[in-house]
């Protein structure tokens, strides 16, 4: 980021009119503008960044997990307008937090530039002649030659250049120039342009990409359009005439239970067997989409990020019409899958029917109460209430699946008004008191939870941050180095200086003496010889 | 062997390698007693001021001959010895736990996939890197320190984060699980042992300087602040690989977003931003000393609350060992 003063150009041509720290509009732009781009402010908003991300890591987020935000929402109602208000429920996603990383990087912008010219015209030009007194320079050395200095600077030059350096040549006013190292601007360079490229591509997946879930019972299928998911999050400028027009079905779902152990009753081996076209005419194809292995199919994934069970529910009516029957997605409420969910019959005569209630996968009753023993399918069993009368399904308003209104219908209770529970294992029937239908239980499916998802920039933000790596070891670890040597009469002078931050220059100017000195001997030194101190 | 026998001599590796730990710094405790009365011998600098660590290193050279200080001169040689013979000894016990724990899972997988397993590697690589670079970096001084770090880390992983050896959750089970954490871990002790020298420099340049007792021992400041700058500069690297490159690329792969501003990514964010300040402000505006130890010491923070503290303060994160899993995303990895 630059350090350069610029000159005030309108320094020397002050209008009499103006009162102090008055700026025309033009001089007002370019205060904020060079005030945007120096430094402070670059490393000021980046520091801000980090500030500002930590609420996002200790308030629950709805975009990273709705379910979770919506209960802390619920259990803080004083908190919840004033956090609604400052966006702490989508830092990530609020104008303050964009605010902060944009005009981060146009500073960035502004930084590269003006710095890009500075290195170019740099990196052309040759090293600085040798100062006057080489002793003022913080490392420095000296010994007695015999050799005329010209020959020495001579030997220099070779030595220098052999060590990589660029090597300016003074060698009639007695000095030899050396710099080496412009790699590390360039690689300081590479760095901060790619962070501008990582930062563009982040965006761009999420202005023109999206991604959606959908939950899908084996044995169904998919095909890719908005009215297929049951959640869509599109960026704001995503296209949906562009989403690629696959389809595939889930024909199998595998997956294990751990029976001992310490992870006893962990599920894993998760596997759903696809079958799937890349387009309405392309031929099938299958695949085992498994965790950390997607389906890529054009620029669109497609990722298995859950599973679970649906029981398949047949409710009668008082008339013995089926009223409905299938599966139905439960969705689990803990690592043991005991599951929720909500069977609703709307179109029941004379009343509709609606059942809410748990799932167990392997039901056992402890003192008479249903417990849930482990995730896997040992021995289902359902749990659940039934209501009759108004579910609410008629004055329009949207209802989720997974949510039975019982605000206006009736719990069904024994005819003595005792509790009533449907509880069944698979092939079991019950009827509802007072003649209202019944309940059978037939048995239960599987379903996975997909993610669909497309990001664009994707590889463009992973090139960039591979870039930014590169350009950081540059700018790291490149040493960039002047050596100056001095010779006059038999006194020769080396002189280091080191402008990186971990300055160590000394060793340098000592192999840099030692190489002089050695080849101004008349041979390799012997066995037994010492090196001269 | 079976897996439980393999997962016992684990167990019983890691209680004997901390008793030797321990052993190995009440022997380097004892030398840094002894030390207090013997003065530091000053080796010539050389002209150029180079020599860095190694002129700091531990010169044990008795200075006086009379009696007294060449016993206490022995003394400290042999305890030093005995402190690094022990801390060796430990390290190989270390090293039969982290195999005992790989192997005892089933299927044989490499010993980091809980935090207590990350804990027993990153102190085993703390100090492997000491007993390995010791003599090369000059770095005998620095033994006392390691002996009590690695046993203080030890004991928390042993008492709080201790887990039986369990199969990987399914969305570990990956190869990015190698790349990604070890790189992590890498740069984890790159960053303490940076860290470190920030404190030990803070500590010195408060006290003055010292002729006698352990923290003349210790390299003058500005050596440590080079050091610490170094340190720093090396673990940046492989802290941007393992957060900003293979980090992306595994979530991508298992949670279907390479960024999810996830707590446990944030935070990793946050520790980048504060080393990044750290490395720029020294390279650009010239911070050294205070300023940069401070920074230095920020960003050591925020590392270590991201790797303990985030699992306790939030439960969202992927990341978190935490049990309890979010249902829904049982197939997705909950566990981690």
């Amino acid at each position: 980021m630059s350090q350069t003063k610029l000159p005030e150009a309108h320094a020397d041509a002050p209008e009499p009119e103006r009162r102090t720290g008055e700026l025309t509009l033009r001089e007002l732009g370019r205060w904020t503008w060079r005030q945007l781009t120096s430094m402070r402010t670059a490393l000021v908003l980046l520091l801000l960044l980090a500030l500002v991300a930590i609420p996002g890591s200790v308030i629950p987020q709805s975009g990273v997990d709705s379910l979770k935000t919506s209960r802390w929402q619920s259990d803080h109602p004083k908190l919840t307008p004033i956090y609604e208000k400052l966006q702490l429920f989508s830092v990530y996603d609020s104008p303050w937090f964009a605010a902060i990383y944009i005009l981060l990087m146009v500073s960035l912008v502004g930084c590269i530039i003006p710095r890009t010219l500075l290195y170019w015209r740099a990196m052309r030009a040759a090293p600085p002649a040798a100062p006057r007194n080489l002793d003022r320079l913080p490392v420095h050395t000296s010994y007695d030659a015999t050799d005329p200095p010209a020959e020495v600077l001579a030997r220099a030059r070779v030595l220098l250049r052999k060590r990589r350096y660029r090597v300016l040549d003074g060698s009639d006013q007695g000095w030899v120039a050396a710099e080496r190292g412009y790699l590390r601007e360039a690689g300081n360079l590479l760095f901060h342009l790619a962070v501008v490229l990582v930062l563009v591509g982040f965006a761009m997946g999420g202005l023109f990409g999206y991604k959606g879930g959908v939950i899908l019972v084996v044995g169904n299928g998919f095909t890719n359009g908005l009215t297929q998911y049951d959640d869509f999050d599109p960026g704001s400028l995503f296209d949906p005439s562009s989403m690629e027009p696959f389809s595939f079905k889930v024909d199998q779902f595998d997956v294990q239970w751990i029976d001992s152990g310490p992870r006893q009753g962990m599920a894993r081996g998760f596997n759903a067997h696809l079958q799937y076209r890349e387009s309405p005419d392309a031929p099938q194809q299958t695949y085992d989409l498994r965790v950390n292995h997607p389906l890529k199919i054009g620029n669109t994934e497609v990722f298995l990020i859950g599973h679970g069970y649906a029981p398949v529910i047949t409710i009668r009516d008082g008339d013995g019409d089926i009223a409905y029957s299938g599966p139905t997605v439960f969705l689990p409420e803990d690592a043991g899958f005991r599951s929720f969910g909500v069977v609703p019959a709307y179109d029941a005569k004379p009343t509709p029917i609606g059942l809410q209630g748990w799932f167990f996968p392997t039901y056992i009753s402890v003192d008479g109460n249903p417990m849930n023993l482990m995730g896997d399918l040992k021995n289902p069993a359902i749990s659940m209430e039934a209501y009759v009368g108004d579910l609410g399904n008629d004055d329009g308003s949207p209802q989720s699946i997974y949510e039975l209104d019982t605000s206006k219908a009736a719990k069904v209770t024994k005819a003595d008004g005792s509790m009533f529970r449907v509880d069944l294992s698979p092939g079991q029937s019950v009827k509802l008191p007072n003649g209202a239908g019944s309940v059978t239980f037939e048995g239960v499916e599987r379903w996975t939870r997909l993610q669909i998802s497309r990001t664009p920039g994707m590889h463009l933000a992973l090139g960039g941050m591979v870039a930014a790596l590169v350009g950081l070891l540059l700018s790291l670890f490149i040493r960039p180095r002047r050596v100056w040597v001095r010779a006059d009469g038999h006194t020769v002078q080396v002189a280091g200086l080191d402008r990186s931050t971990a300055g160590d220059v000394g060793a340098e100017v000592e192999e840099v003496v030692k190489g002089l000195r050695q080849l101004n001997e008349p041979g390799p030194p012997g066995p037994g010889e010492k090196e001269p101190a | 062997m079976t897996n439980q026998s393999w997962e016992t001599l684990s167990n019983q590796a890691v209680a004997a390698a901390g008793i030797v730990y321990f052993l190995s710094l009440l022997s380097y405790l004892v030398q840094w007693a002894s030390l207090r009365k013997v003065p530091v011998g000053r080796k010539a600098t050389v002209s150029v001021g180079v020599g860095g660590l190694q002129a700091a290193g531990l010169d044990t050279s008795p200075v006086a001959g009379d009696g007294s200080t060449t016993t206490n001169a022995r003394r400290v040689e042999m305890t030093g010895r005995l402190g690094l013979i022990l801390l060796g000894l430990a390290c190989a016990l270390h090293f039969v736990a982290l195999l005992g724990r790989g192997m005892a899972a089933d299927p044989n997988r490499v010993p980091w996939g809980n935090m207590y397993e990350f804990t027993l590697s990153g102190t085993f690589v703390v100090a492997l890197i000491f007993v390995v670079a010791r003599r090369r970096l000059g770095l005998d001084w620095a033994g006392p320190i390691v002996a009590a770090v690695v046993v203080t880390l030890l004991m928390v992983g042993v008492i709080w984060l201790y887990e039986p050896v369990a199969p990987l959750t399914e969305a570990l089970n990956s190869y990015w699980l190698v790349i990604h954490v070890v790189s992590a871990v890498i740069s984890t002790g790159g960053f303490t042992l940076g860290g470190l020298c920030s404190i030990l420099y803070l500590v010195k340049e408060r006290k003055g300087p010292t002729t006698s007792g352990y923290l003349s021992r210790v390299p003058e400041p500005v050596v440590l602040d080079r050091t610490a700058y170094r340190l720093h500069a090396f673990a940046f690297p492989v802290w941007t690989f393992a957060v900003l490159i293979t980090g992306p690329i595994w979530a991508h792969q298992a949670w279907s977003s390479y960024w999810n501003w996830d707590p446990k990514e944030v935070w990793a964010f946050i520790t980048w931003v504060v080393y990044a300040a750290y490395l720029h402000a020294r390279a650009t505006a010239g911070w050294r000393g205070r300023n940069a130890a401070y920074l230095a010491l920020l960003g050591m923070a925020t590392l270590w609350f991201n790797f303990i503290g985030i699992n306790y303060f939030s439960t969202t994160s992927q990341h978190s060992y935490a049990s309890g899993a979010p249902a829904l995303t049982s197939a997705a990895p909950a566990h981690r």
